[in-house]
């Protein structure tokens, strides 16, 4: 099923909440890929250990490893590593090595790359457009970064492009007496207002920081442009990645109108984790598992039964909920496996959900 | 060991997805039980806790929501216009800057600043004689951000110190530092659960707290732990069973049979968490239930309580 929404792109960007197997199902769409002959990357953030080591990354040196996979076509997976990718794109645009360092050991900077809201999520989008500009994949699956909105990246870029780009802020680029000046008596309450307040002295590192980034800026501008236009190309599609927690289907459903409302393409949500519907109660189960099995094993079946049963009803109707609001767009249910996903066999035994489920899904809804 | 409840800041974290909220929420009806005064504060934008208790949310103010329980969302935004009214002594010149964008920019760009406030807006609400407006209580319980993030926050104080150069301001990081690093004031609890990432998460957790901010975890919350309930024996009878009998027998077969296999695989998570951490592992059990509300929050706090 999703190879079908997946022809014909480039960039498949999986986003969902905390907690929901995002990075396993990442690499089985990456590694599935793979297996159907193409030459596929997945990007990642700090994944768990066992699956980093299953795909080859035992540090995090923002380069790709080709996966040691028996695949028709490539897979290879790349831990990335955001901060870097900021230092990497400073080093690029700076017009010499002293205006790069400047900017390095600036203060203002060092925040900007290591915290400022959004600023590691566009950085992931920042890789994404340069692998994707140098063409040497077919595919590429990024699995976002695990932030508590998942959606920041949206915004991201468009945040970083308007810090950057603020016409008062620039002015400070300028010798800092003359953009003062330019400024008038405003900036004076301003950093005053902003001394008081923060107990910063933040007029020296801004200007220091404009000053150096100032070259820089027409670069960064750009580049924010072309990550966003590769976002909304139809090259790209965006995965939806959720289970059937009440949490999760909340989040996937904010998550899709926030999708629909910037006009970002949209594949179909995968529902990981899901217990498969169960066929109902019947008269006789018990005197027949009683008969096979003994009184008390037989009543320990029944009862564990019973609540798989109460469970997967739960699962349904929050998955109906998702489905409803998801207005017709396809959504593939992976089930709940008996243990968590952390090697290649165990991404295999969801390529299987992932790449053949259309049918079988299709079957199960119908029938009820 | 000291009571985790005695103390008078509780932060819980751990990994997105593992029930941090369940957990927070739990442990505050454990408090209020005792006799305390707790409010458990979310930070962001979400106010889960009044719906979880079947309330109406009354939009992330402080609220009663037990007898001794309240609840209250530490948004940062609007924890940040607090702040700085309460910097600037000035409601004008705080307005007239807090409305600027240029202003925004800057204190987005002042390193840590978000975080330090949002810090000290917990740290208030653990305060016997309040700075803000509200009520005063005995606990405050925080149901912080996930792990990379919750650390970040717990460390702003600290970075934020080293970074001011004006005076009362670097004062008050100070004083919030020392707060929430005291193990008589302050405790971190980790939620984790019996899966591989949030055990490596938890054990990352504990190391860095103590490399990073010279604090012990308290303890982790094993949260959602099935039960043990299908010997080996057990098994090998359930795999004899096979393929034969009707289409429902071969079903709950083969459900009870995933079911073994996940408890000792959270078995064998839970033994490489206590084998890793220092800190004690407490665990909650696997609710079989549709939702966790009321009752269920209920149950889980007793528990807790017993075993803390």
């Amino acid at each position: 099923m999703i190879e079908t929404w997946l022809e014909g792109k480039e960039v498949c960007v999986c986003a969902g909440s905390g907690g929901v197997g995002k990075t396993s199902i990442s690499a089985a769409v990456a590694l599935g890929m793979a297996a159907r002959g193409k030459k596929v990357a997945v990007l990642t953030i700090d994944p768990a250990r066992r699956l980093a080591h299953a795909l080859g990354l035992d540090e995090l040196d923002g380069e790709a490893h080709r996966v040691d996979a028996p695949v028709e076509g490539e897979l290879w997976a790349m831990m990335l590593d955001p901060k870097r990718t900021f230092d990497d794109l400073v080093a690029q645009h700076a017009p010499d090595e002293r205006a790069r360092d400047a900017v390095l050991s600036n203060r203002i900077y060092l925040e900007l790359s290591n915290a400022v809201a959004g600023s590691q999520e566009y950085m992931a989008m920042e890789k994404l457009h340069e692998l994707h500009r140098e063409g040497r994949y077919d595919l590429l699956v990024l699995d976002t970064p695990p932030t508590r909105n998942a959606l920041d990246f949206l915004d991201a870029p468009r945040k970083l492009a308007a810090f950057i780009d603020s016409p008062s802020l620039q002015l400070l680029s300028a010798p800092s007496t003359l953009g003062l000046k330019l400024l008038g008596r405003g900036t004076g309450v301003l950093f005053s207002g902003l001394r008081r307040a923060t107990g910063v002295d933040l007029l020296e590192d801004l200007s220091e920081f404009f000053r150096s980034f100032g070259g820089m800026v027409e670069g960064f501008r750009e580049r924010a442009q072309e990550v966003n236009a590769l976002l909304a190309d139809d090259r790209s599609t965006f995965v939806l990645v959720t289970s059937p927690r009440e949490d999760a289907v909340d989040e996937a459903i904010f998550f899709h109108r926030r999708l629909e409302e910037a006009g970002l393409p949209f594949a179909g949500a995968i529902a990981n984790r899901v217990r498969t519907s169960v066929p109902a109660h019947r008269d006789g189960l018990a005197a027949e598992m009683e008969a096979a099995l003994g009184p008390d094993l037989a009543r320990k079946v029944l009862r564990t039964w019973g609540e798989e049963r109460v469970l997967a009803r739960r699962d349904r109707a929050a998955l109906g909920r998702l489905r409803r609001r998801l207005d017709g767009a396809p959504m593939i249910e992976v089930p709940r496996l008996d243990d968590d996903v952390h090697d290649l066999d165990g991404l295999g035994l969801l390529d299987e959900h992932l790449f053949r489920a259309a049918q079988r899904g299709r079957r199960r809804s119908d029938g009820r | 060991m000291d009571s985790l409840l005695d103390k008078r800041l509780v932060l819980v974290t751990g990994k997105g997805g593992v029930g941090r909220t369940t957990v927070a929420t739990a442990l505050g009806l454990a408090a209020a039980r005792r006799g305390r005064r707790v409010v458990v504060c979310e930070v962001g934008d979400q106010q889960r806790l009044p719906a979880m208790l079947g309330e109406v949310s009354a939009n992330g103010a402080e609220q009663e929501l037990r007898p001794g329980l309240f609840g209250v969302t530490v948004d940062p935004e609007r924890t940040k216009e607090e702040w700085l009214r309460y910097q600037l002594k000035s409601g004008t010149l705080a307005g007239m800057l807090g409305g600027s964008r240029v202003f925004q920019y800057l204190t987005a760009a002042a390193p840590g600043l978000t975080e330090l406030v949002t810090m000290g807006k917990i740290w208030d609400l653990a305060q016997l004689e309040r700075r803000t407006e509200g009520a005063v209580y005995d606990l405050a319980i925080v149901d912080a951000p996930a792990t990379g993030h919750g650390l970040a926050m717990l460390r702003a104080p600290s970075t934020y110190a080293g970074v001011a150069r004006v005076g009362p301001i670097r004062r008050q990081a100070l004083i919030i530092d020392e707060f929430v690093r005291d193990p008589d004031t302050t405790g971190v609890l980790a939620v984790a659960l019996p899966e591989e990432i949030p055990v490596n998460e938890t054990i990352d957790l504990e190391e860095r707290l103590r490399d990073e901010l010279g604090v012990n975890l308290h303890a982790t919350v094993l949260n959602s732990v099935h039960p043990q309930r299908f010997s080996a024996d057990d098994a090998r009878r359930l795999e004899a069973l096979g393929e034969k009998g009707s289409k429902e027998a071969r079903a709950a077969g083969r459900a009870a049979l995933s079911e073994f296999r996940r408890a000792r695989a959270e078995r064998a998570q839970g033994r490489r968490l206590r084998r890793a951490t220092r800190a004690r592992v407490i665990t909650l059990p696997h609710l079989f239930e549709p939702e966790i509300g009321p009752d269920q929050l209920e149950r889980l706090s007793r528990v807790l309580e017993r075993r803390l």
